[in-house]
């Protein structure tokens, strides 16, 4: 068994982790938008990879897109950047020049 | 050779003006001229040459969809070779001609716009959705001067020069148009209505025709609404007359933005671009399955994410103690 070298590679039943979600999933990047009052918007970004540093991260956003924002700590999807107004693409963009993160990986929700 | 040009420029000077008119009209007024410039071989040649492009100019959008943008760069280009074998100068004036019937297009892209609105867009920024849904229901299948197409592809017939590839692709389709238009790629445009959407007061939105949207994509209205909330990052629930009622301002197209990524991401068949499918959940899975070809893909569950808090926080804390 052990002989055969395409067999030892990878095992599809191991166990997946404390994830019980597919690998490919959990990976996307979320970014999404929520109204406010009047014509005021808030953007969220979710799932950022862990060897970004959020703080970090959080500071370049708000540089780049002049915009305030606030590092919001949840149970479940760990910690989620929030910046002021509508900063969707600008935020995908800057991504993926200067994070080097994959467009597939990102998720672009709302209107 | 440059007074023969510039009859040609004329000429599209000529059709430009006719623009105005209807396609019957400038059908017939093309054909006298053929008539006319056929003493001289070389412009009978210039006039056939010419024909072709003209009808896929005018080959309805619809027929070609995207296709056809590409086809009419082939075209141009071809029109160059034919006349850049007689000399290398042509070359630049055959590059002048293009762009003539750029400009041409243009005038005629306008002329149409009455009544291909959206398609006209299609055509134009070639990389847009490959299923754009929300064309109204009317647009498709108008056969605008097909006739012509046949009339003016078998241009080779007359004279002993070689057709060329477009030529024949294009015979080829009208044939099979003709024979079994089933096969010629012409499936019938899924197209749903596009979602009215109206502002209830000041803070809400009003999406009157949701069932009907639903019922045409065969679809669960609960699951539709669970995807448009999660997506908006708002709430809101179904009125008496079976309108939903969304928290928020959004507009017709934002709405419509949503519910065609809904499409693509729960209504489409990956394989076969059917949207003639069925959405079951098997033990907290949902399952497409394709009833035109019959394969079957998992869907992702709905995820709302996460809800950044919004509105005052003393109301938050009311409604939390109100819970308890």
């Amino acid at each position: 068994m052990s002989g055969i070298q395409n067999l030892q590679s990878y095992d599809p039943f191991a166990d997946l982790g404390e994830s019980g979600d597919t690998g490919e999933q959990q990976n996307y990047i979320h970014i999404r938008i929520q109204q406010r009052n009047g014509r005021k918007t808030l953007t969220t970004i979710q799932g950022l990879p862990k060897n970004f540093d959020q703080k970090r991260m959080l500071k370049i956003f708000k540089k780049d897109f002049a915009c305030n924002g606030t590092l919001v700590e949840d149970e479940e999807l760990g910690s989620v950047i929030q910046l002021q107004g509508d900063q969707r693409t600008k935020v995908s963009t800057l991504l993926v020049e200067e994070g080097g993160i994959d467009k597939k990986q990102i998720k672009i929700h709302g209107f | 050779m440059s007074a023969e040009i510039e009859e040609k420029l004329e000429s599209m000077e000529i059709q430009d003006d006719e623009l105005v008119f209807d396609l019957s009209m400038k059908k017939k007024k093309k054909k006298s001229k053929k008539a006319e410039e056929e003493p001289t071989e070389e412009a009978a040649a210039e006039v056939q040459e010419a024909a072709p492009t003209d009808a896929a100019e005018e080959d309805p959008m619809a027929m070609f969809g995207e296709k056809k943008k590409k086809k009419k760069k082939v075209k141009v280009e071809d029109d160059a070779n034919a006349e850049g074998g007689e000399e290398a100068g042509e070359a630049g004036d055959s590059l002048d001609f293009g762009e003539l019937k750029k400009k041409k297009k243009k005038s005629k892209k306008v002329d149409f716009s009455a009544f291909e609105d959206g398609q006209d867009q299609e055509g134009e920024d070639g990389a847009r959705d490959p299923d754009d849904i929300f064309a109204a229901d009317d647009e498709e299948g108008v056969p605008r001067s097909s006739s012509k197409v046949g009339e003016a592809e078998e241009g080779w017939i007359g004279s002993n020069r070689d057709y060329t590839y477009t030529e024949l692709l294009s015979r080829v389709f009208k044939i099979l148009r003709q024979n079994n238009p089933e096969l010629a790629g012409e499936k019938k445009r899924y197209t749903i209505v596009p979602p009215s959407v109206m502002r209830d007061g000041n803070k809400k939105t009003v999406f009157a025709n949701v069932a009907d949207i639903c019922k045409r994509m065969h679809r669960q209205p609960e699951h539709v609404i669970q995807f448009l909330f999660a997506e908006l990052g708002t709430s809101g629930s179904i009125d008496g007359s079976q309108r939903l009622v969304i928290k928020g301002r959004f507009q017709q197209k934002q709405i419509e933005a949503v519910l065609r990524r809904y499409i693509v991401e729960y209504v489409t068949c990956k394989t076969c671009k059917s949207p003639d499918t069925i959405l079951t959940k098997e033990n907290r899975l949902f399952f497409l399955q394709c009833e035109a070809c019959g394969s079957t893909r998992s869907v992702s569950a709905i995820k709302s994410g996460f809800q950044a808090q919004t509105g005052k926080r003393a109301a938050q804390r009311v409604k939390a103690a109100a819970a308890q």
